[in-house]
């Protein structure tokens, strides 16, 4: 664990060092405030809770955000310090390579916890003080900040993968970008478009909430809104399929899937990295 | 050869695709020798020595360091006090000469306290709170040598440890690898400048296109390639004759120039010639004598190779 602990200091140190969190925070919280302000304006009859409307438009932004953020820190892990040199040495030392991916993991993940508590956490509590509206909704928006770090470490771990997988930073920002485009936006459109032609309604209920199992992204999507779902506000795929279908166990589960299933990827392809 | 060995390939084969970069290689080397591996650009130097930290597996043979296999067993290895400066060392550029120190000092456990007098002693203190990216590549190799000496290692692994170092900071650096060697620990070095290394080399492995071309002591390897000693002599006027006369059947004499002659014996006939030059009194002024040098020995064994000093000049132009 001393390993692992040395290693992720240095990836925090480096996060203070090169601004990283510094900017992810600004962003998240500038874009968080921005949207629970808006979500707090009066909204016409409805009364709904301005942090539950917060949740529903900042889920829809960090479904995009963070990922993209999560695999910016990553894709470079790897692949870059092979790059450098900076790895060889690194070998020589007495640790073993599954400590580095977890060195590497616990740094990036205190990042990107750090700027989403500072950022939206902040965000909330200054909503609240300058609109000075109800704290109803709470658990769902605090739900949705622990949800968010969960999002962005499994695009961490899938960066890491991305970064062994590739053989130059290069070809790796390419493959992190192309990771992104798919699972955010065009697996999505697919399913659309699947949804759209299936006028006959072959494809069973079943098999839909499966294969939004099957992305990280809409798992995020499912788990925020269904405690949302019977205000109305879903929209998006996620709101085409019954959200009941997916107990919080399954989606629970596949996330950690979604987590394990990479990260022994990578400690197994790395083991048998030669350098 | 070292009956207890510290380090044993035996047949090893490397091969990257369909590239042999080792092609069967035995090799021992005992615990406190110090080793030179001499070769070329891609003799497989600093393959080999990659194979004996673990860091890469051979494709044919076995590799053990302390009796065990340094791809499989690493931390324990690792544990046991390794030291390694790699050819080309890289450090994270945004830290500072002392962060980086102190890193590397927490990974081996060791105390962060040792690490001014290590920057200290390849004496980088004035730049010990630079970011790396401001070094220059003899800071950088220094500094990788002082984070390979953390610790004080039983085994350190040096390749071209004086890369890019001016000729008084490569004096220091060997200093500081002779007392190492002085002390007792194990270590290879790699190396272009042969020369340098001759003073350091219990033991010197003469590699070629992934193969072990020969090994041994320095004067075994001086027997084997029966290398002539030159000795340059500075005579009277007119002594030439005598001296040929004389030295005829033990050594070759050669005029080079006004009254300075130079004459090439095999080294069990050097103390024959240097007693007939003392026999002749003062017609001799003045000697010097210029055993083989590694350079010499290494064309000896590859001749068809130019030789690694001339080669390194030759890449930095």
């Amino acid at each position: 664990m001393r390993a692992v602990f040395i290693l992720a200091t240095k990836e925090l140190n480096d996060g203070l060092r090169n601004r990283w969190i510094l900017s992810i925070f600004l962003l998240l919280g500038s874009l968080a405030l921005l949207l629970l302000l808006v979500s707090s304006a009066p909204g016409g009859t409805v009364k709904v809770s301005s942090l539950n409307i917060g949740v529903v438009n900042l889920t829809s932004l960090t479904v995009y955000l963070l990922p993209l953020i999560a695999l910016m820190l990553s894709f470079d892990a790897l692949v870059g310090e092979f790059e450098r040199g900076t790895m060889l040495l690194l070998l020589t030392y007495p640790l073993a390579r599954w400590q580095i991916v977890m060195g590497k993991f616990v740094g990036h993940l205190v990042i990107l916890m750090a700027a989403l508590l500072l950022g939206y956490g902040g965000a909330a509590v200054i909503s609240l003080l300058i609109a000075d509206g109800s704290s109803a909704g709470w658990e769902n928006y605090l739900a949705m900040m622990v949800s968010s770090l969960l999002l962005g470490a499994v695009f961490l771990v899938i960066g890491y993968l991305v970064s062994l997988l590739a053989r130059e930073r290069s070809a790796a920002i390419g493959l992190a970008i192309g990771v992104w485009l798919f699972f955010v936006v065009l697996y999505d459109l697919g399913l659309l478009g699947v949804l759209l032609v299936d006028k006959e309604q072959l494809i069973s209920q079943e098999l839909f909430s499966f294969l939004m199992l099957i992305n990280p992204t809409d798992l995020y999507r499912v788990f925020n809104l269904s405690a949302l779902s019977g205000n109305g506000e879903i929209s998006h795929i996620a709101g085409a399929i019954e959200i009941g279908s997916l107990s919080p166990l399954m989606l629970i589960s596949a996330c950690m899937g979604w987590l394990l299933i990479p990260f022994l990827a990578v400690i197994g392809l790395f083991q048998r990295r030669e350098v | 050869m070292a009956e207890s060995s510290l380090i044993s390939l035996n047949n090893v084969v490397k091969r990257y695709r369909s590239e042999t970069v080792l092609k069967g290689i035995n090799l021992n080397i005992g615990a406190g020798e110090c080793i030179v591996l001499v070769g070329h650009n891609g003799a497989g130097k600093t393959t080999l020595m990659k194979l004996v930290l673990g860091l890469i597996r051979p494709t044919e043979g076995t590799v053990t360091v302390l009796g065990l296999d340094p791809s499989k067993d690493r931390s324990e290895l690792l544990l046991k006090g390794l030291g390694y400066l790699p050819e080309r060392v890289a450090f994270y550029e945004s830290m500072t000469g002392l962060e980086v120190l102190h890193f590397y000092a927490k990974l081996k456990s060791e105390p962060i306290s040792e690490c001014d007098a290590l920057l200290e002693s390849v004496g980088l203190t004035d730049a010990k709170n630079r970011p790396i990216q401001t070094y220059s590549k003899g800071m950088k190799q220094r500094l990788g040598l002082a984070q390979a000496m953390l610790g004080d290692p039983q085994f350190l692994l040096l390749d071209e440890p004086t890369s890019g170092l001016d000729p008084v900071l490569r004096r220091q650096v060997y200093g500081l690898i002779n007392r190492k060697c002085a002390e007792g620990k194990t270590v290879i070095i790699s190396s272009h400048s042969l020369n340098e290394v001759e003073a350091q080399a219990d033991h010197v492995v003469i590699m070629n296109e992934g193969e072990i071309v020969t090994n041994g002591s320095m004067d075994a390897l001086y027997k084997q390639a029966e290398l002539p000693v030159v000795i340059d002599l500075k005579v009277a006027e007119g002594v030439l004759d005598k001296l040929s006369e004389r030295l005829n059947g033990i050594a070759t004499t050669a005029f080079v120039g006004e009254n300075k002659v130079e004459l090439g014996c095999s080294l069990e006939n050097k103390l024959i010639v240097i007693k007939e030059l003392m026999s002749l009194d003062d017609l001799v002024e003045d000697i010097h004598i210029r055993p083989p040098k590694l350079d010499d020995i290494y064309l000896h064994f590859i001749p068809n190779k130019a030789a690694p000093a001339e080669q390194k000049e030759g890449d930095r132009v």
